[in-house]
């Protein structure tokens, strides 16, 4: 019972901010939506027992991509973002797409067998999730870290151009 | 464990309420003179001129795309150093390989200048 | 039932809080102050002036709210709000000491550490949107500059929080404490129950900490953002009143919180001899706190480009080669 509470109040948190940043004439206004939006996502997180991703969820997200995209926002021109016109007229094919997708998304979730039986939750998902990154998913981990370099190396090289 | 984030959902719910009760009391307290001048924002005793939601110094977005990769990559630290001494030397060696790489990184953004702020 | 005693408990903290990092906190900041610069610092209110600050609170709680007009009002009222309840969410893991037959602390949450880092990054965005809202140009500059730096210093000060980390193999601080009882040599500062040689690594985490400690909270010698013979007070130049007052009270409680952080990795906590485990908890984050303020008044305010510099170019390689360093003398 309170955990169905949990989830209705999180889920009201995640997506009504979320259509604030769709609907939001405001480019800044849209992009602080994107917070409350990061924490409810957080909460959800919590409730599935994924505490580390949880905590990744508000330090990346939250704390860093929306930095980043407020400053990207804050630095273009107007600052307000108030003289670019974010709203697309094409709302016809916009809501065609969406519901299109939407009944995809119900016929593949109802579809689905679920397997109930998931095991029991390990105390502690940090010692576990190190665990398989050091034992099962070795390769995963280092290429991760290649993918993080060419990540950077590719950022560099694109938004020096703009320079 | 559960618990635990039950105790911080109801922290920040009260935590807003108490931060914001001061707010309220000023509401009701504070006196109010509307005054046009007095909500004109500060420019050292000028006028403002124009807005301030100008266009900014592009290098402050440059700093913050390289601080997301890296946060990415201690997020990667963290679970390692936690099960770390309990592996021992082969997850030393892993984690040698992971931070070189993105020495290497680090060092390629150093070269490009893209850590100077000129 | 736990709700209850939830809502208790922060009610609790957030006047610990309010009274012992902010009210406290400004007092000593001013009395430091002047004693450094051979003054005396505020001294008619109470006795030696202890009760200034409350006189400056009542003080605050009659000043008009005032919105700039170009203001955008909702982010404006917020963003101080966000700051503060942040700063009091950082405190739930921070474990107090041994006191009634059990530890002090609020939850020790199992990734604590994380959830710590977690809430500093989420006063970034309070200052982001605070320098923003105010549609004042120091207030914008402010504001980047403090996003600028704190980003650039929560990766040297995550680096850094590695070494404690890797000693002890948990995420939960009440953990870290425990693994350090015993002797004094136990501390990690003194590296740990391991070889002595550890101790090289843990005294250049403690100083890598709060020195990134001391950038994250906008403290002299890294007040850029708010550079007040540059930027008038920098992001919030346009605060008045309580909402100044929450700023100032987010800003403090994290100034505390990560004394008291440095204390619970590096220094051992609760432990000691002698005295009470909850005493010395005290007595190692005011010292911690007397640190920075004297750091205060002996270094001048840094350059952008240096501030940069000292961490993207020192800090961060610095940081990698101690977690690099610590691993190989652990294995």
């Amino acid at each position: 019972m309170g955990e169905l509470a949990a989830f209705i109040i999180l889920s009201a948190l995640t997506l009504i901010p979320a259509v604030v940043v769709v609907t939001s004439g405001n480019v800044v206004r849209a992009a602080m939506s994107l917070i409350p939006s990061f924490l409810g996502v957080t909460g959800l997180f919590v409730l599935l027992g994924a505490e580390f991703v949880a905590g990744i969820q508000i330090l990346i997200y939250a704390g860093a991509i929306a930095v980043l995209i407020l400053f990207v926002i804050m630095l273009t021109e107007g600052g307000t973002g108030l003289a670019i016109r974010q709203l697309n007229e094409q709302r016809l094919p916009g809501i065609v797409v969406a519901g299109a997708l939407t009944a995809g998304f119900v016929v593949l979730v109802v579809r689905t067998a679920w397997p109930l039986a998931a095991g029991a939750l390990p105390a502690s998902n940090v010692t576990a999730i190190g665990t398989a990154f050091l034992t099962d998913f070795i390769l995963a981990f280092e290429i991760s870290s290649l993918v993080l370099l060419v990540s950077l190396v590719g950022a560099l090289v694109i938004a020096r151009k703009e320079l | 464990m559960r618990l635990d984030w039950l105790y911080v959902a109801v922290f920040a719910v009260v935590g807003i309420v108490m931060a914001a009760l001061p707010l309220a009391i000023v509401w009701l307290l504070a006196p109010r003179a509307n005054l046009p001048q007095k909500r004109m924002t500060y420019e050292s005793g000028v006028v403002p001129f124009g807005q301030a939601w100008a266009q900014f110094n592009i290098r402050y977005y440059l700093f913050a795309l390289i601080f997301v990769l890296f946060e990415v990559e201690v997020i990667y630290l963290f679970p390692w150093a936690v099960i770390f001494r309990q592996l021992g030397a082969f997850a030393f060696v892993e984690a040698v390989l992971f931070i070189v790489i993105l020495g290497v990184g680090l060092l390629y953004a150093w070269r490009k200048g893209a850590l100077e702020w000129v | 039932m736990e709700i209850l005693k939830a809502i208790v408990e922060t009610v609790l903290l957030f006047t610990f809080l309010a009274v012992v990092t902010a009210m406290l906190g400004v007092y000593l900041e001013r009395k430091i102050s002047g004693w450094i610069q051979s003054r005396l610092g505020p001294k008619h209110v109470g006795p030696q002036g202890l009760l200034q600050t409350v006189a400056d609170t009542v003080k605050l709680l009659q000043k008009e709210h005032i919105t700039p007009l170009n203001a955008d009002a909702p982010t404006f009222n917020v963003a101080p709000i966000l700051v503060a309840v942040a700063g009091l969410l950082a405190w739930m893991i921070i474990p107090f000491g041994p006191a009634f037959g059990r530890i002090i602390m609020v939850r020790d949450i199992n990734i604590g550490l994380l959830f710590f880092l977690a809430m500093a990054s989420l006063i970034v965005i309070g200052i982001l949107l605070g320098g923003w809202a105010s549609n004042n140009k120091y207030a914008l500059l402010g504001g980047f500059r403090s996003a600028a730096q704190m980003i650039s210093y929560e990766i040297p000060l995550a680096l850094a929080l590695m070494v404690p980390i890797m000693m002890a193999g948990t995420l939960s601080t009440r953990g870290i404490v425990e693994a350090q009882a015993g002797s004094i040599w136990n501390w990690y500062i003194f590296g740990g129950p391991f070889e002595w040689y550890l101790a090289i690594p843990g005294v250049i985490a403690f100083v890598v900490f709060l020195t990134a400690a001391t950038a994250e909270t906008n403290r002299i010698p890294f007040d850029l953002p708010e550079a007040e013979s540059e930027l008038v007070a920098g992001y919030f130049s346009e605060y008045t009143g309580m909402r100044f007052a929450l700023f100032q009270l987010g800003e403090y409680a994290e100034a505390f919180g990560m004394s008291a952080l440095a204390a619970v990795l590096f220094l051992g906590g609760w432990h000691g001899p002698w005295l009470p485990g909850i005493l010395w908890f005290f007595i190692k984050m005011f010292a911690l706190v007397f640190f920075l303020m004297w750091a205060r008044w002996t270094y001048p305010r840094l350059r952008l480009d240096q501030l940069l510099n000292l961490s993207w170019k020192g800090l961060v390689p610095l940081g990698f080669l101690l977690v690099l360093v610590t691993g190989w003398m652990l294995v």
